[in-house]
């Protein structure tokens, strides 16, 4: 477990980096690319916890298609070269509390429903059976759900995107 | 790998030896494809010799070729962001060097036997999208962004159908795993027949058309190549690098056609193996020592008929139009390939 624990460290401080870059960086493209690395790292923190099935989603979804859907537009609309200065608004400020709101209620659920519950020290792999078999079974209805979100959005994408 | 030798192993001389053998099965195809293919098939295809001063038939002409570039000033351009802009060739590299990192040579000879290989690859091949996004955009020049910009839109249309086809073999072979693939399809037989094993290649047929359209237009190469087309935008992407950067760029490009006809090769052609039958193997741990020195020698044979495959499309026909392009994904490719899975679906319940 040493060396799950180094590399968590490792991971943990190249995402926090990045996360604190993301938002003081000066350049849209630069703030976009240290996203990328805060969602590498955590396809590497699924790594670490046997999650393999997770972590290769986390790469194909976040780094293979939102990201680059992402400074896909950025690129078409506003991404000049060098130094910006107009890229933070006034209600920046509000994005302070809202974080430290998000982490209260992320750690006390976390806290809430593990407690001192440690890994097992041999962690075997979660296989993509096991997963299929939880989204199709007990997660089904959820997963009806979230197809049902994702579908009104593509259809919303279209209505949006038709001149006729 | 240490079964291969017969010999017990330290982690850390596995992982050495894993490396440096991941990096032959990617450097190796690429120079392979380039001299046989780039220099001397296209040449003969346009009646003409190609290389053939340095060494035999030209054999020592990509040495020099990539001693020239070596040699070159790393230049870049004075308004680029200069560290992105160097970043970026190695950013497509890194992806394809990851991506043999999943492929089976042979029983034992195997880099990593990843659960989810097949999802492993696809995912990993998306990142190479960023680096060449990044990399248009860097250069502080218009039609390098251009490039870089139909080459994210080309990209992500043809990902899809790419997934969407080697589902059909997933669920055919029961597993992500490329092992079990490989297992399946050599085990396999035709209606009670063993002879050939059962290649994914005649269940799969849309499966696998769909797979190599959709592996020619990832690789940009033409008809699918647009980003870098020479006669609207230069070079594309590439426009403004020059020497050892464009050298990395040129590498990932040959490379990634020659990893990507290896899982093409592994997905659909049966792999490594040869039909087990024919030594009466029933099982991976049934099967004879030999296969992991055969095994690669086979996986390279399928490679090379594939990527010359690729190449003589490349050579043979016109540009897309980019509109042309995004319907071809969109409106015939993806309907095609969901039919494929539901079909596939199906007759496995079925059958």
């Amino acid at each position: 477990m040493v060396a799950q624990n180094i590399f968590f460290a490792i991971f943990a401080v190249i995402m926090v980096v990045g996360a604190l870059r993301v938002v003081t960086s000066n350049n849209v493209v630069h703030a976009a690319l240290w996203l990328v690395t805060v969602l590498a790292g955590a396809a590497g923190q699924y790594i670490l916890l046997s999650a393999e099935f997770v972590a290769v989603t986390q790469v194909l979804v976040y780094i293979g298609a939102v990201m680059v859907l992402f400074l896909f537009g950025t690129m078409l609309t506003r991404a000049r070269l060098g130094e910006e200065t107009d890229l933070n608004n006034k209600t920046w400020i509000l994005g302070i509390p809202v974080a430290l709101l998000l982490f209260g209620t992320m750690s006390y659920a976390l806290i809430d429903s593990f407690g001192d519950e440690k890994l097992p020290e041999d962690a075997t792999v979660v296989s993509t059976q096991v997963i299929s078999d939880q989204i199709f079974g007990p997660y089904l209805i959820p997963f009806w759900a979230l197809s049902f979100v994702l579908l009104a959005a593509t259809i919303g994408a279209i209505v949006l995107a038709r001149k006729d | 790998m240490s079964a291969l030798l017969a010999i017990d192993m330290p982690y850390w001389l596995q992982t050495i030896l894993r490396v440096l053998g991941g990096t032959v099965a990617v450097l190796l195809p690429a120079g392979t494809i380039v001299y046989v293919f780039l220099f001397k098939m296209m040449s003969f295809m346009q009646s003409r010799l190609g290389p053939m001063e340095a060494g035999p038939y030209g054999s020592l002409q990509l040495f020099a070729e990539v001693g020239k570039w070596l040699q070159k000033e790393d230049l870049y351009p004075d308004r680029a962001d200069k560290f992105i802009f160097k970043i970026a060739p190695i950013v497509v590299l890194t992806s394809t060097f990851l991506l043999v990192a999943v492929v089976p040579f042979g029983p034992d000879a195997w880099f990593t036997n990843f659960e989810a290989g097949v999802f492993y690859a696809l995912a990993v091949s998306s990142v190479s999208v960023l680096g060449i996004l990044i990399a248009g955009w860097a250069s502080a020049n218009k039609y390098s962004l251009l490039g870089g910009l139909r080459a994210a839109g080309q990209l992500i249309a043809y990902e899809l159908p790419m997934v969407l086809a080697v589902i059909g073999v997933v669920i055919q072979a029961g597993s992500m795993n490329f092992q079990e693939i490989v297992m399946a399809q050599n085990a396999g037989e035709i209606f009670g027949w063993n002879g050939i094993g059962n290649p994914y290649i005649l269940t799969q047929m849309v499966g696998f058309i769909i797979f190599m359209i959709a592996v020619q237009a990832e690789l940009t190469q033409t008809p699918f190549d647009m980003p870098i087309a020479e006669s609207e935008l230069v070079s594309g992407y590439m426009t403004e690098y020059s020497g050892f950067r464009f050298l990395m760029f040129f590498i990932g490009e040959f490379a990634t056609a020659g990893v990507f006809s290896l899982i093409a090769a592994a997905l659909f052609l049966g792999g490594w193996g040869i039909p087990f039958a024919w030594f009466g193997w029933d099982s991976m741990d049934s099967i004879d020592n030999w296969m992991n020195i055969v095994g690669p020698l086979i996986m390279f044979t399928k490679m090379m008929v594939l990527s010359g495959i690729i190449m003589w499309v490349r050579f043979s026909y016109p540009r897309f139009r980019e509109d042309q392009l995004q319907k071809f994904a969109w409106k015939v490719l993806i309907p095609v390939s969901l039919l494929n899975i539901m079909a596939t679906a199906i007759l496995k319940v079925a059958f």
